[in-house]
């Protein structure tokens, strides 16, 4: 397998914008869609419209195999214990909210503390600031330090026994070192303290082992891993995930409903009350397949020499910041470089670049905690996935050298 | 010159360059010359909003005609106001609000934003119209 046979598969990167051939660099915000994913929504669509789970007829029974199937394929994908451990949502947001919410009201008394990291994505903040002020509770921070690393010698002292969850990213969207989450699972677990890992990234580049992790919660989104948008996964431990009381009610999640009470289904059911974006949901399946197929010697070298490029040509620039710099070696970091250029602003880099033909993405990449640690008001950020080529680097870097010259 | 012919000039010049990057390298010039703005200046009350970048507008009236200076910490949104400036400032409030603010349609800026920078052209008009009115 190698990059060109890749590329084959996503018809979005032929495609030319202003004239010019696509370079896509904008894979940690979304990723374009494999073909195989594309058929598998519309054959549903076509074939297998009908609302899963509720009816005997044929339709219904197809499209609600397709689901489960998908269903098993994220178990698989995660080897996690059992299939009632996964919960599909709208995406990671919705899955980081669904916990901070549920595990709040079973867990979270006034005066008890939540941690989360510096480095975190606004959805792995906003959620548990909501669930403390409910609750009474106080949120910490976990920094990171220069190099963009979480840093673990703070952790201790902030572990203490108030702590009722910790909340860490697998990898921060904006600094793509790959988080040390095994050590901190191990030391959060020492003290009792369940922890919710958001794998948005690390679910895309680190093949997560949830028994290996031991992590209580794994969340990620479909949409940046090859499937359609609208997906989410909540991967949650059956323990937590039997003691929490349901979300939201409604049509699926209820054992019996009167109106003098209501028993609730059995996981996973419980967590996933009204009609399902069944359609979109089926397509994590193959998804899941074409993530396999990544995994191939060949191509991972070849992504590997254009990660160790453009980490080299990044930093070797002086005029350009980067963060989020390994500190030991490359495999700490994900193809994911966000930068910024002395006396130039990311939006005008951006603006220049996407007329070259290269999508990338500048602001404060919902992590406005992460660009106040570094002091600026925004960058500019490259993600790239398992399709770019080598070629499509070097033009980027061509590209950038030509855009800041025009802007300084 | 009226602000009719201002408006003219611009689209003039503007359709020289087939290119948008040459659109984008005379934009950031004109960015580059754009008037010094006081950094004491450069307030909440005169920022304006659905701008993605910052962008400050500031006026005063000088014998019956506005006169705008702004900034922006993007260089081609400065140079977007530049432009506007060029056209806007130094007229009565009647001149201006006579005016259709086509030219941005007629040099194809609107549709070469991003959407985010649209809207802050928009709400960039939308101040320059609203200074004319209070004024008028």
């Amino acid at each position: 397998m190698n990059v060109n046979e890749i590329r084959e598969m996503f018809p979005a990167l032929s495609r030319k914008v202003y004239g010019k051939d696509l370079v896509y660099f904008d894979n940690a915000a979304t990723s374009q869609r494999v073909q195989t994913v594309i058929d598998k929504w519309n054959e549903i669509s076509v074939q297998s419209n009908a609302n899963i789970h509720r009816a005997v007829h044929r339709m219904a029974d197809e499209a609600t195999q397709a689901y489960e199937q998908a269903r098993d394929a994220v178990k698989d994908f995660l080897n996690a214990e059992s299939r009632q451990e996964i919960v599909f949502t709208s995406g990671t947001t919705a899955a980081i909210n669904l916990i901070a919410f549920c595990f709040g009201e079973a867990f979270v008394r006034e005066g008890d503390e939540v941690v989360v990291s510096e480095a975190e994505h606004h959805s792995n903040i906003v959620p548990w600031q909501m669930m403390c002020q409910r609750k009474g509770a106080v949120l910490k921070v976990l920094p990171v330090d220069d190099s963009g690393h979480i840093a673990l010698e703070k952790l201790d002292t902030l572990l203490t026994d108030k702590v009722k969850i910790l909340a860490v990213t697998h990898v921060s969207n904006v600094l793509g070192i790959i988080n040390p989450i095994r050590q901190i699972i191990e030391k959060c677990h020492e003290k009792g303290i369940p922890v919710l890992v958001d794998g948005a990234q690390g679910a895309v580049h680190c093949m997560p082992d949830v028994k290996e992790l031991d992590c209580d919660f794994y969340v990620f989104s479909g949409h940046k891993l090859y499937a359609a948008t609208g997906t989410g996964v909540l991967y949650g431990k059956k323990k937590w995930l039997e003691q929490m009381p349901p979300y939201m009610g409604g049509g699926e999640m209820v054992g019996t409903v009167k109106f003098s009470g209501t028993t609730y289904a059995p996981l996973p059911m419980k967590y996933e009350a009204g009609t399902q974006n069944f359609a979109s949901a089926a397509t994590l399946k193959p998804a899941l397949e074409f993530i396999n197929l990544l995994n191939n010697n060949e191509l991972i070298k070849y992504n590997d020499t254009i990660r160790d490029y453009l980490l080299d040509k990044l930093t070797a620039d002086k005029r350009i910041r980067l963060y989020g710099v390994p500190r030991g070696t490359n495999e700490e970091k994900i193809p994911l470089f966000s930068f910024s250029v002395e006396g130039v602003h990311h939006e005008d880099l951006a603006l220049i670049l996407d007329k070259m033909g290269i999508a990338a993405r500048s602001g404060q990449m919902c992590a406005e905690p992460v660009m106040d640690r570094f002091g600026v008001t925004g960058m500019l950020r490259v993600s790239l996935a398992p399709y770019n080529t080598m070629e499509e680097a070097e033009y980027f870097v061509k590209c950038l050298d030509k855009a800041i010259n025009m802007l300084v | 010159m009226t602000l009719q012919e201002a408006e003219n000039a611009v689209v003039e010049e503007f359709s020289m360059y087939d290119e948008w990057l040459d659109k984008y390298e005379y934009l950031i010039e004109l960015g580059k010359s754009l008037e010094d703005y006081p950094e004491s200046e450069k307030t909440e009350d005169k920022l304006i909003r659905g701008c993605q970048s910052r962008v400050w507008l500031d006026y005063h009236i000088e014998e019956g005609k506005i006169v705008f200076n702004a900034d922006s910490d993007a260089i081609i949104t400065k140079g977007i106001i530049s432009l506007l400036i060029g056209i806007y400032s130094g007229r009565t409030p009647q001149e201006i609000l006579s005016s259709d603010f086509s030219v941005v349609e007629k040099i194809g800026l609107k549709e070469n934003l991003s959407p985010t920078r649209a809207n802050g052209l928009v709400s960039m008009i939308a101040k320059i119209r609203e200074v004319a009115t209070v004024n008028a």
